[in-house]
């Protein structure tokens, strides 16, 4: 098979990881295929225990795959140990030496790798600055708050220059506004420092903001690899449709098939032209999914008609909870704007008009 | 509860101070007495004669003291270092690794010696210990040295492993992914977070060892007196205050390791 011209920082192929024996086993990875470029900010996105921490762990080497193999610039490294490999880790508690200062936490990875002195001297300042710590160098880490702790954290894996470097929900631990803060910063110093960063996420806002691309993930499978726009205007699965972002779904049947498309007619008896994602051949019953911002409200000429159930104002824009004829509810999303607030009033009958192109036949 | 007042406290049932204050007469009048009458200047432990310091000179000057002392020092030094190490093995064995069947039975049977009664210990090492005499011809401090050690470790053993139940496993990960051999990440994370429990455990057993009767008792052989033994034996014969100095002496070290150990543990939390 022919080696694909562009460089992988990491590629996964083909790899399981089982935990116990007989009843008690789990599936913690399953059959998981995935590649991770050079200089890429990538990121792991699930529910909690699909399988993302696993899936880091065996990277960094601290666990070993049941199945599969993982190649690290196309040499597989299963034969290294964890301290072998060129790869560093932030952990999700920070996992910082309590016994060491902030710079000799910094310094530790160059001191085992036995870098001179002066070099690790002088990268340790260097790393400081970099996550603005100067001040506190010689602070026992016991003694910083939890932002500088996650920035030490950040400091320490940095310092050793890894190829790769795992983040394992860094930010899960920090406040709202910190959490903005680290993300503008984590997005700085990747850019910085040109080194491939596998991100891992529960939050779903938090991988479309900062990711290059993003792999989701569920119950130890990726569903669906691509970049943040992919993944959310064109969902692959329903579980990717409803896991990111807001959706509303209208269960039907296939009318019609056509190139690219079909006419689903959906329980309340109307028919919505919707699109097929590529590779499905949607047969019998079907979900359709709209974005609520994807659909506007008028009122006639829509392909859905309903009453309005709720409105609930949300500062930038306003949701239309619409109560639709055949029974099922539906979400419109409107963008506020400063002169027009509308003049819809909760009991009014609507109709709703999807737009070109924003309703999709999804596989379950 | 809106209040403190509202839940249960053991210090408001009657009879609570009563017995409080009981427990700490019984435990601190006798030792207080003790102390006192170290500074006898008559020959009794119970008539206050007025002040002197003859009876610490007099243990001071007295070789047999000096001789067991030593003795003493010298078999709980070896003992609680030797202890300790086997100790904090056992513990590393026995925390660093998966629950595995037969766990459990490994912690009862490293405790053991706290459970089985020390006269039966003394007896089964004085057999033992009588056939090897007989058939090496050794009869040195090592028999003393090798029953102390054994009886030491379960005492080492406890701190050295709660400290390692407390520690965070994933800082040897971290250490680890940050280019630490195996060896690295125990000289240079492990061992340094585990000292406080090392220090507990080494002074533990130190005073353990220090502190021993039974088992010495049977175990040593003619002229291997230890502070203990050696005082045990003098009372038998007769009792005057140079008892209660050596006592004080033995009271004033004690509290002496007790206050350095606890600033030593908690300098490092
Ligand atoms: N050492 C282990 N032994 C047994 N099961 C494990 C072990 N580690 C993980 N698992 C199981 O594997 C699955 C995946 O766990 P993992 O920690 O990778 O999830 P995660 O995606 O990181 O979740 P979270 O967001 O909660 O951190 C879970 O069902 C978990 O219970
Ligand atoms: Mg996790």
């Amino acid at each position: 098979m022919p080696e694909t011209p562009e460089r992988n920082a990491i590629e996964v192929r083909g790899v399981s990881k089982v935990f116990g024996f007989g009843p008690d086993k789990v599936v913690a990875l399953d059959d998981v295929h995935v590649a991770i470029r050079e200089n890429e900010f990538f990121t792991l996105l699930g529910p909690s225990g699909c399988g993302k921490t696993t899936l880091l762990r065996l990277i960094a080497g601290f666990d070993f795959p049941t199945d599969g193999e993982i190649l690290l610039h196309g040499q597989d490294i299963a034969p290294l140990p964890p301290h072998k490999r060129p790869v560093n880790t932030v952990f999700q508690s920070y996992a910082l030496f309590p016994h060491l200062t902030v710079a000799k936490n910094i310094s530790f990875g160059l001191e085992m790798l036995g870098r001179p002195k002066d070099e690790v001297d002088a990268r340790v300042d260097e790393m400081l600055k970099l996550v603005r710590m100067e001040e506190l160098r010689n602070r026992s880490t016991a003694q910083i708050s939890g932002g500088q702790q996650q920035r030490v954290a950040l400091a320490r894996a940095l310092a050793p220059q890894p190829k790769v470097l795992l983040l394992d929900e860094p930010l899960s631990a920090l406040d709202y506004k910190l959490r903005k803060e680290m993300q503008i910063e984590l997005k700085r110093l990747q850019h910085e420092t040109g080194i491939t960063f596998i991100f891992v996420t529960h939050d779903q806002e938090e991988a479309l903001t900062m990711s290059a691309r993003i792999a989701v993930m569920s119950a130890g499978n990726i569903l669906q690899i691509g970049s943040p726009e992919a993944i959310y205007d064109r969902p692959a699965v329903r579980f990717v449709a409803d896991f990111i972002g807001e959706t509303n779904f209208l269960e039907g049947s296939i009318e019609e098939r056509a190139a690219g498309g079909a006419r689903v007619r959906i329980s309340s008896g109307a028919v919505i032209d919707a699109s097929v994602a590529e590779g499905f051949q949607p047969s019998g019953r079907v979900t359709v999914v709209v974005r609520p911002e994807h659909a506007r409200l008028s009122a006639e000429g829509g392909q859905l008609a309903g009453r309005l159930s709720n409105i609930v104002y949300f500062g930038t824009d306003t949701h239309f909870h619409v109560e639709l004829d055949g029974g099922g509810e539906f979400i419109v999303r409107r963008q506020n704007a400063r002169d027009d607030r509308g003049t819809a009033r909760i009991g009014d009958p609507v109709s709703i008009v999807i737009g070109a192109g924003a309703a999709q036949v999804l596989r379950d | 509860m809106a209040s403190g007042r509202s839940n249960f406290s053991i210090r408001h049932q009657p009879g609570f101070t009563t017995v409080a204050v009981l427990c700490f007469a019984l435990l601190y009048l006798p030792i207080v007495t003790l102390v006192v009458f170290a500074f006898n200047a008559g020959r009794s432990v119970a008539i206050w004669e007025g002040f002197s310091l003859r009876w610490f000179e007099a243990a001071w000057n007295n070789e047999r003291v000096i001789e067991a002392s030593i003795r003493s020092v010298q078999i709980a030094s070896v003992a609680a270092v030797v202890a300790t190490i086997a100790a904090t093995m056992a513990a590393l064995a026995t925390t660093r690794t998966r629950p595995y069947r037969g766990l459990t039975f490994k912690y009862a049977f490293i405790n053991q010696p706290l459970m089985i009664p020390e006269i039966v210990t003394a007896v089964a090492l004085l057999i033992v210990f009588a056939r090897i005499k007989v058939a090496t011809g050794y009869s040195g401090l090592g028999y003393l040295i090798v029953a102390h050690t054994a009886f030491c470790i379960p005492f080492a053993y406890l701190p050295i492993r709660a400290r390692l139940e407390s520690m965070d496993l994933t800082l040897e990960t971290a250490a680890a992914d940050l280019y630490a051999t195996p060896w690295k990440v125990f000289t240079r994370v492990t061992l340094p977070l585990l000292w406080p429990g090392i220090i507990a455990g080494l002074m533990l057993a130190f005073v353990i060892s220090l502190d021993d009767v039974v088992i010495t008792e049977f175990v040593k052989s003619g002229g291997q007196d230890t502070l203990p033994t050696y005082m045990l034996g003098q009372l038998r014969r007769l009792v005057t205050p140079e008892m209660n100095a050596i006592s004080t002496v033995f009271l004033l070290i004690s509290i002496l390791i007790v206050t350095v150990f606890f600033f030593i543990s908690r300098r490092s939390t």
